[in-house]
């Protein structure tokens, strides 16, 4: 009998417990409710009508639900085919490229050094600046003229004598989507950097202290302590980097132009389609940009759900 | 404890009046500053992208005509700058779809109207062509091409540009050995002058981003098939797969061959500018390129010349900006008082003389106009008209999108001349 | 880890070691090599939007973009500003508002996630958190159809919705990752001298958060004003921030005039620039906490 009571006195309490917060983090609540997952259904809806143009748009010619179709049509037409093929090259480069250098220069630095504030905030800078602002530059930069006509990078390379890096930038039909990952890589590998440094730095220096008194090489050091406590940092890096890229939308809108085949992405597709005011496939690749970074994040954030359970 | 539930409520509650607040406060000066006395004549708002330049003179004539005739009502401008017209136009998508229409805006003539006249957002004016007298002083074939499928008209044209003009620097001409007065029968013969310029290692045909090649596409279609046949590629006469078409197509690749490489990155007044500097011989560009020419104080016939595209002359093809009547304009009142102004012959000529083009009307005094103006009107007044499909008068946004993006994939060399060909069929079919 | 975790939230200090006087070695130079030879790289394009900024209309071409100015004029900086100052003071009026509300929420939630534990609060902290990855254009269709709805004018007050809205999860994420290496003993102590959980909050919490404050409201001030998306779909040139204002500067304009364009991309950066100068502890600490969960 005593057990009951204590049970119900329990569950009671726990309802309490959980109002008051509860109604604290309501208005956040119900904004994160409507205007995430609320939106995201509502667009998933409009991604399966017919809602093609104008007059539809206004209402006044009816929509019709068509399903799945404008998935179909859009996944098997060549042209989305190209944007997303743009996109997964994009995303690879601009990875790797942040990756590898931010993982650089925080490995450079790691060891002290005279000036390293200087060296970090030159790095880091291109951070604070907007997407836009940098393209402006960036356009020129990766102007595709070479030779007589060249300017931008391309005549830099002639003055430092290395003409024969010279190319066609993002006017490559096929991998130039590339050239709009250099600026991107630019602006956020110190950002990756000062992961990286803070992960370098958190490590205990008693632990390296430990290996090199083990007589441990540089090389064991880096693989066995220093790696494994740095891949947290690595993984937050890659999802927060991959994330980004997915949603690549300014830069190509600064140095590119909408209508451009070449640097085509989803994110651009969707600004053309809205446009014309065709919805119906504007939400579709809304979706499917959502689909695609769903696959990666919800496994790590139920991963780290987990992990905060325990 | 026994207090904080009840104070919990209370802050959630400040948390969303607080939020509340800030999202429907201050305007921020979102909305244009239009008194909105709601007298329906006194005033009118109008929406349009000429912002700067040569376009923006030819408003502020406009309205400086607007105010001798209708003195009672006030202009309120409501230009909006930035992507030559985009910007305005996604704007405006917003504001009709929020029913908040202006009281008149800028838009192409044609059938870039369509996707308004199908949402019902604007209204038709052909009474008003017969209020102001406007049917006899157009050209019959502009009528035609400004008639909607229902029969309506549904804007006043302002002015008048054409698509199908070549511009050339006749000294980078004349070093390559050319004749720069030189005319051409048809497209072939102007491409024997191209190869030679090539050799000579000068560009010979400068062209910007996609939709310039739209433009010079077109052109190259009127070329070769004909007035009548090219207009037949929007009404569904002519057959785009068939081989006309194909040859057309050819020409144009052989064309684009002969183009920039870097012409992507580039808007016209870029490749406009190769010309006049002498980097590039040829372009094709409509005739608002005139206005480059005259603020570099360049002479027609002397550093440059203009001629109608090979294999199209006698045919003008037309593009117009015009302005609407919205649905649910909230002074319609002054909104027909501006189209009346829009298309009178004072208002015609005051714009169009600082604006560059020229007026629809037939009736206007050409004497005080440009050199280049003159004879462009008296084309317009003979030629057979056309309607330009990269600038909104043949064809509907949709279909201009599609073909668009068709070009560009085909220039940029991800598709070859038959899926160029059936990419182009099927944007046209829909 | 729990080192890196202290650091979520506060300005960073990255433990920066006394470095060891006056030993050249060929190690240490290399190093010194490759870090200036990185720093020219990083500055290539700085370089070329000042050189610009301050060129005339002819000098300021593409093909001359690495040749010092014929002749050195401000005229593009004067431009530059009368053209984006009214955007400026738009984005000012748009980013300050926002910045604070979404810190103030952030904040709120994040006490409430991490110290007032109720069951399901990883959960519910799980739910808000995807909303910052989620790619905006996955919702952009019906939140315009939303926000005409809710008859948000277009312009500053939509912006500052959105970016309030989508500011919430970043800033939970951040305030939650704070407030868990407050001593659980200092919220008992207020418990058990009867104050509520808002009493808590108000008397306890609040005080000790400026650090995190700080962070947040320099990462919401960033993000804000240098967001583009929804400036477009949201407001126009003549309602909208900065990033529109300098697009159509650059992009749109009949006749390219490069020199007021750089000269306006720096204008547009300045502000978070000057932010970054003056504040980077507290931007990297931002930076930290706003990837490394607990």
């Amino acid at each position: 009998m005593a057990t009951a009571t204590r049970r119900r006195a329990g569950a009671r309490r726990a309802v309490r417990r959980a109002g008051a917060p509860l109604l604290l983090l309501l208005p956040s609540l119900i904004l994160v409710g409507v205007f995430v997952y609320g939106l995201i259904v509502a667009n998933a809806r409009q991604s399966a009508t017919d809602n093609h143009t104008a007059a539809q748009a206004t209402g006044q010619a009816p929509t019709t639900g068509v399903g799945l179709r404008n998935y179909l049509d859009l996944l098997g037409s060549e042209e989305f085919q190209h944007s997303l093929t743009n996109l997964v090259l994009y995303t690879v480069v601009f990875l790797v490229g942040t990756m590898i250098i931010g993982f650089l220069w925080a490995w450079l630095l790691d060891k002290p050094l005279r000036g390293e504030g200087f060296f970090r905030s030159i790095y880091l800078f291109p951070m604070a600046v907007s997407f836009i602002a940098s393209g402006v530059v960036w356009r020129w930069l990766l102007n595709s003229n070479q030779d007589e006509q060249a300017s931008g990078l391309n005549r830099l390379f002639q003055m430092i004598g290395l003409d024969a890096l010279q190319n066609n930038w993002w006017n490559n039909v096929s991998v130039g989507i590339v050239a709009i990952a250099i600026p991107a890589i630019w602006q956020l590998s110190g950002y990756v950097m000062a992961l990286f440094l803070a992960g370098f730095r958190g490590i205990p220096v008693e632990l390296r202290e430990a290996a090199r008194v083990d007589g441990a090489s540089e090389w064991k050091l880096y693989r066995h302590v220093l790696f494994p406590q740095l891949s947290p940092i690595a993984l937050s890096a890659l999802i927060i980097i991959g994330h980004m890229s997915l949603k690549a939308f300014d830069l190509i809108m600064s140095i590119s132009k909408p209508a451009n085949y070449q640097t085509k992405v989803p994110a651009v597709d969707m600004y053309v389609f809205k446009s014309a005011f065709d919805y119906a496939n504007a939400a579709a690749v809304g979706t499917i940009l959502l689909v695609i970074v769903a696959i990666v994040i919800v496994p790590y954030l139920v991963h780290t759900h987990r992990q905060d359970k325990r | 404890m026994r207090g904080a539930p009840r104070t919990s409520a209370v802050a959630a509650v400040a948390a969303v009046a607080a939020l509340a607040l800030a999202a429907c406060g201050s305007n921020g000066g979102g909305e244009p500053e239009s008194s909105g006395s709601g007298g329906g004549a006194d005033e009118v708002e109008v929406f349009t992208w000429w912002a700067a330049g040569s376009e923006k003179a030819g408003l502020d004539a406009l309205v400086k005509v607007f105010d001798e005739q209708h003195p009672d009502v006030k202009f309120v401008n409501g230009a909006v700058a930035g992507g030559a017209g985009s910007q305005a136009k996604d704007l405006l998508q917003t504001r009709l779809q929020a029913q908040d229409p202006p009281d008149t805006f800028q838009a192409h003539a044609g059938a870039e109207l369509q996707d308004y006249i199908d949402a019902a957002q604007i209204e038709p004016v052909s009474d008003l062509y017969d209020e102001f007298g406007l049917t006899d002083v157009f050209p019959p074939d502009l009528m035609d091409r400004l008639t909607a499928d229902d029969g309506e008209i549904y804007s006043i044209p302002s002015n008048i540009h054409r698509a199908n003009v070549v511009w050339s620097n006749r000294q980078v001409l004349t070093d390559a050995g050319i004749d720069p007065d030189a005319t051409y029968s048809d497209l072939s013969a102007w491409m024997d002058d191209l190869a030679k310029l090539k050799k000579a290692g000068v560009t010979p045909l400068a062209v910007a981003q996609a939709w310039t090649q739209v433009q010079l596409l077109e052109t190259v279609l009127l070329s070769d098939l004909g007035a009548e046949g090219y207009s037949g590629l929007w009404d569904g006469s002519t057959d785009w797969k068939g081989p006309e078409v194909t040859a057309a197509l050819e020409d144009f690749q052989t064309l684009m061959g002969y183009t920039n490489t870097d012409r992507d990155g580039l808007d016209w007044p870029e490749s406009q500018q190769l010309v006049i500097d002498g980097k590039a011989a040829f372009t094709v560009m409509g005739d608002w390129a005139e206005a480059s020419y005259e603020e570099q104080k360049q002479e027609l016939g002397t550093d440059y010349s203009a001629f109608a595209v090979p294999g199209t002359d006698g045919v003008f093809d037309f593009l117009a900006d015009s302005f609407t009547l919205p649905v649910g304009a909230p002074h319609p009142g002054g909104a027909k008082a501006w189209l009346e102004t829009v298309g009178s012959s004072e208002g015609q000529e005051a714009f169009n003389k600082a604006k560059g083009s020229i007026p629809a009307r037939t009736d206007v005094d050409m004497s005080t106009f440009g050199e280049y103006q003159q004879s462009a009107a008296e084309a317009f007044k003979s030629d057979t008209i056309v309607s330009s499909l990269a600038h909104g008068a043949a064809v509907p946004v949709a279909t201009l999108t599609a073909i668009t993006d068709a070009t560009s994939k085909f220039t940029s060399g991800a598709s070859d001349l038959a899926a160029f060909q059936s990419e182009l069929a099927a944007a046209n079919a829909g | 880890m729990t080192a890196v975790v202290e650091e979520a939230g506060r300005p960073i200090d990255l433990g920066r070691r006394a470095a060891p006087r006056g030993r050249f070695t060929v190690g240490r130079t290399l190093r010194y090599l490759v870090l200036l030879l990185f720093v020219l790289v990083v500055l290539v394009p700085v370089y070329v939007l000042l050189v610009t900024s301050f060129k005339g209309p002819g000098d300021a071409a593409p093909t001359r973009a690495w040749n010092l100015p014929q002749v050195w004029t401000t005229a593009n900086w004067e431009t530059a500003w009368s053209t984006l100052s009214p955007a400026i003071a738009r984005t000012v009026q748009m980013v300050v508002p926002a910045a604070l509300i979404s810190a103030f929420l952030g904040s709120l939630n994040g006490f409430v996630l991490s110290r007032w534990r109720f069951p399901g609060a990883d959960l519910v902290f799980t739910l808000i958190l995807f909303g910052m990855f989620i790619p905006y254009q996955a919702v952009m269709i019906p939140l315009n159809q939303l926000v005409l709805g809710l008859g948000v004018p277009s312009g500053v007050p939509s912006l500052i919705l959105l970016h309030v809205v989508y500011g919430i999860p970043i800033t939970t994420l951040i305030f939650r990752n704070y407030y868990m290496t407050v001593p659980q003993e200092l919220i008992e102590a207020a418990r058990v001298d009867g104050a509520g959980m808002l009493r808590t909050y108000a008397w306890i919490v609040l005080p000790i958060s400026v650090p995190s404050f700080v962070v947040v409201l320099i990462w919401q001030f960033t993000s804000a004003w240098n967001d583009f998306l929804f400036a477009v779909f949201f407001s126009s040139s003549q309602n909208g921030p900065v990033t529109l204002a300098l697009n159509n500067l650059a992009n749109g304009a009949l006749l390219q005039d490069y020199g007021v364009s750089m000269a306006g991309a720096l204008f547009a950066s300045l502000p978070t620039l000057l932010v970054y100068v003056l504040l980077g502890r507290y931007f990297m600490g931002g930076l930290m906490s706003g990837s490394v969960k607990g």
